[in-house]
């Protein structure tokens, strides 16, 4: 048990998880659970507890037990004594303050990464403001490679998401020229398939497979499938580049994905079998976001934001090319509004890449939630300050297969530009080469005889 | 700015989907044109989500349709949009002075037409889609037509058990997006009572003619999946609809 007293008040919490869930700060997902704190005096008291918390307790307390949950066994099996040391004494509180202090610079913090847990990052994260979390992130930046080069200091990568509601070949083709001639794709082209079968995913995967040659694109591809549809397709001699995978951070919340940490072993070696890697040997795209966990009733009475961290240990076992939180597609029900959404994706941000982790933010939002594009634009900003990896684009940011809204090709442009970002420096040559990015970096305009004959192709698609 | 087209390069993929592609660039930014656009189908979406759900109106269009014995008006346990939005639980649970309001039977089946996510796909579509489906119902027991506010999908299974239903089916509005604030979905469970999973129902997406789903379509679907749920026993992953597959929706 847990308690602080605040003036003549007396708050107390039940254990390390109640702990940690009344700590934060308040979205709509936590209170849906019943773990929300019952008042904003008592959030602040529990941060108050959570501050004076030896850090080491996350290595014996689990909040969710060894016993029964191979997520909780991972973090703790794989946990790095050696690299936890330069902050093994430390409080919540007084680890909060290193992290924004100089001596916590981007080697020490690389080095730090293995011996971080998600509930230390998470529980740490409870305490930082927006500001905290943007100063802290920017120090980090996660390298992998796949045909290119992410997360390199200066870049801003993006991928393409051409969604088309009955996977229409022409359609999705049209999305994707539109993103390459507007300088994006760096990332991975990838698409959320709208039919959930391996024959349709073997087609998508070809698809893109042929654009990328034709071109001669130095970038990867996905489909956005199950795992064991991507097995099926590999097996089948499918172009699997990456392996794609929703993962939460629970095993029950996995088990409801249909995963666990075997099969994302065997979805990475079928992967790497394939070797189509060039520049490097990172082959898995991960999604993630808030509420995964609670929407499958397999939360355990952990906060979403803790339960989300754990995910990203999932995700750092299998060493990804590319990590997604998809922060606002889950609805009002888990994240209320821009407000909430916007410390939701700073969180995760920061939280991925304490872990070690090349992370990318879905800025996004559902018609139901109380947000708009002025909001998007606001986080889009923040993350950018922040060193966010890559981000998503989507044609006029309006995915019209899932419904919901996203970042366009036109939002990555304005941040690149905002803030002097390029993209991914083996991308940024072929980008060149086709005349789309002039040597200031700014992409331009095609003349219309060359955009029409890059179109022409796609045309012939239909 | 954006030099007008003189040919646009873009006509044939555009007629290949309904993504915002080639929009143009002002700089980095969108011309005027495509963001007002953009933020039209916004405030649609919008509006569709916050539009109080007009049943009385839906009773009226209903008034004459062959086969519609009753119409019962009930509330789910949200108060209000707002509560409804972050609480998804209590738009599964009847309010307790609604509870009182159905009488139990043994109807066959039970409609029950909800708000859910877009008022403005019920206000659209939930009569003319009730009405062809009761005109393929001939035999059918067939319950009060409930008309429900601030309901989520199972609130079905609550009012389905109360009225002693066989089955029931929610015609309820689902979550607008830009290209369709008005699609209208239907949820069909056999035996329902609270606890029910989304795996036990059977679901009909994108009714919105005249791009999504056309009403004697749906009805057409609806029905098969009635007769196929009452001979076997049973509605969700289970059952196949083994009809003629389902149009594409138009891009």
């Amino acid at each position: 048990m847990y308690a602080a007293t605040v003036g003549h008040t007396r708050h107390t919490f039940a254990d390390l998880k109640a702990l940690l869930a009344a700590a934060t700060p308040l979205r709509s997902g936590d209170a849906l659970a019943g773990v929300a704190a019952q008042s904003d005096e008592e959030r602040v008291a529990a941060r108050r507890v959570l501050a004076d918390l030896p850090l080491a307790t996350f290595l014996t307390e689990a909040v969710i037990p060894y016993e029964t949950d191979e997520v909780t066994r991972l973090i703790i099996d794989t946990h790095d004594a050696a690299a936890f040391a330069p902050v093994a004494s430390l409080t919540v509180g007084a680890f909060r303050e290193w992290l924004l202090s100089d001596a916590a610079d981007g080697a020490a913090l690389a080095a730090l990464a293995p011996g971080v847990t998600p509930e230390m990052a998470a529980a740490v994260a409870k305490l930082m403001r927006n500001q905290d979390l943007i100063a802290v992130a920017r120090k980090i930046r996660v390298v992998t490679a796949f045909r290119t080069t992410i997360g390199l200091p200066g870049r801003l990568s993006v991928r393409i998401q051409p969604n088309h509601p009955t996977d229409d070949p022409a359609g999705i083709a049209a999305s994707i020229l539109d993103g390459l001639v507007m300088g994006c794709g760096d990332a991975v082209i990838g698409i959320n398939p709208a039919t959930d079968s391996i024959p349709q995913a073997m087609a998508l995967l070809t698809l893109i497979d042929e654009v990328r040659q034709r071109y001669a694109i130095p970038t990867q591809s996905c489909v956005l499938t199950h795992v064991t549809n991507t097995l099926a397709a590999v097996e089948r001699g499918a172009p699997v580049d990456l392996v794609f995978q929703s993962v939460a951070g629970t095993e029950a919340a996995n088990r409801a994905f249909g995963i666990d940490l075997a099969v994302l072993k065997e979805g990475r070696d079928a992967a790497l079998s394939l070797k189509r890697h060039t520049v490097g040997d990172n082959v898995m795209y991960f999604e993630t976001g808030q509420g995964s966990a609670l929407s499958a009733d397999a939360h355990h009475g952990v906060d979403q934001q803790t339960c989300e961290a754990r995910a990203y240990a999932v995700a750092r076992a299998f060493r990804p090319l590319l990590v997604n939180t998809v922060v606002g597609f889950i609805g009002p029900e888990y994240l209320y509004d821009g407000k909430q959404i916007a410390r939701a994706g700073l969180e995760d941000h920061f939280c991925g890449k304490l872990l070690g982790l090349p992370m990318g933010v879905d800025v996004c939002y559902t018609n139901h939630a109380e947000a708009d594009q002025d909001d998007m634009d606001t986080l889009l900003t923040l993350l950018g300050v922040a060193g966010v990896t890559f981000i998503m684009g989507v044609p006029g940011a309006d995915d019209v297969m899932l419904n919901y809204q996203s970042t366009s090709y036109h939002d990555a442009l304005y941040l690149r530009a905002a803030l002097g970002l390029r993209p991914a420096p083996e991308f940024a040559r072929w980008l060149e080469g086709m005349g789309i990015l002039d040597p200031g970096g700014r992409v331009r305009d095609l003349p219309p005889p060359r955009l029409r004959a890059l179109l022409t192709p796609a045309e012939g698609a239909a | 700015m954006t030099r007008p087209p003189v040919a646009d390069p873009w006509a044939t993929l555009r007629a290949a989907t309904r993504a915002r592609i080639g929009l143009g660039r002002c700089g980095d930014g969108l011309p005027t044109a495509p963001l007002l656009d953009f933020q039209l189908a916004h405030a649609r979406a919008r509006d569709a989500v916050h539009t109080p759900f007009d049943a009385p109106a839906v009773a009226a269009a209903l008034d004459g349709a062959e086969g519609v014995p009753a119409v019962v008006e009930v509330r789910s346990a949200a108060p209000d949009r707002a509560t409804y939005l972050k609480r998804p639980d209590l738009g599964r649970r009847l309010a307790p002075e609604s509870a009182a309001r159905l009488t139990p039977g043994t109807p066959d089946i039970v409609f029950v037409i909800a708000d859910g996510l877009s008022a403005t796909a019920v206000h659209a579509h939930a009569a003319p889609t009730l009405t062809a489906v009761l005109a393929r119902l001939a035999g059918w027991r067939i319950g009060p037509v409930v008309l429900a506010h601030q309901a989520r999908v199972a609130l079905g299974d609550a009012i389905g058990e109360r009225l002693g239903a066989a089955m029931v089916a929610v015609l309820i509005g689902e979550r607008p997006g830009l290209s369709a604030a008005d699609s209208l979905g239907i949820y069909l469970t056999l035996d329902p009572r609270p606890g029910r999973s989304d795996a036990e129902r059977n679901c009909l997406s994108n009714i919105h003619p005249p791009d999504g789903l056309g009403y004697d379509a749906a009805a057409d679907t609806l029905v098969r999946l009635m007769h196929a749920a009452r001979e076997r026993g049973l509605t969700g992953v289970g059952l196949k609809d083994e009809g003629a597959a389902l149009p594409k929706p138009q891009t």
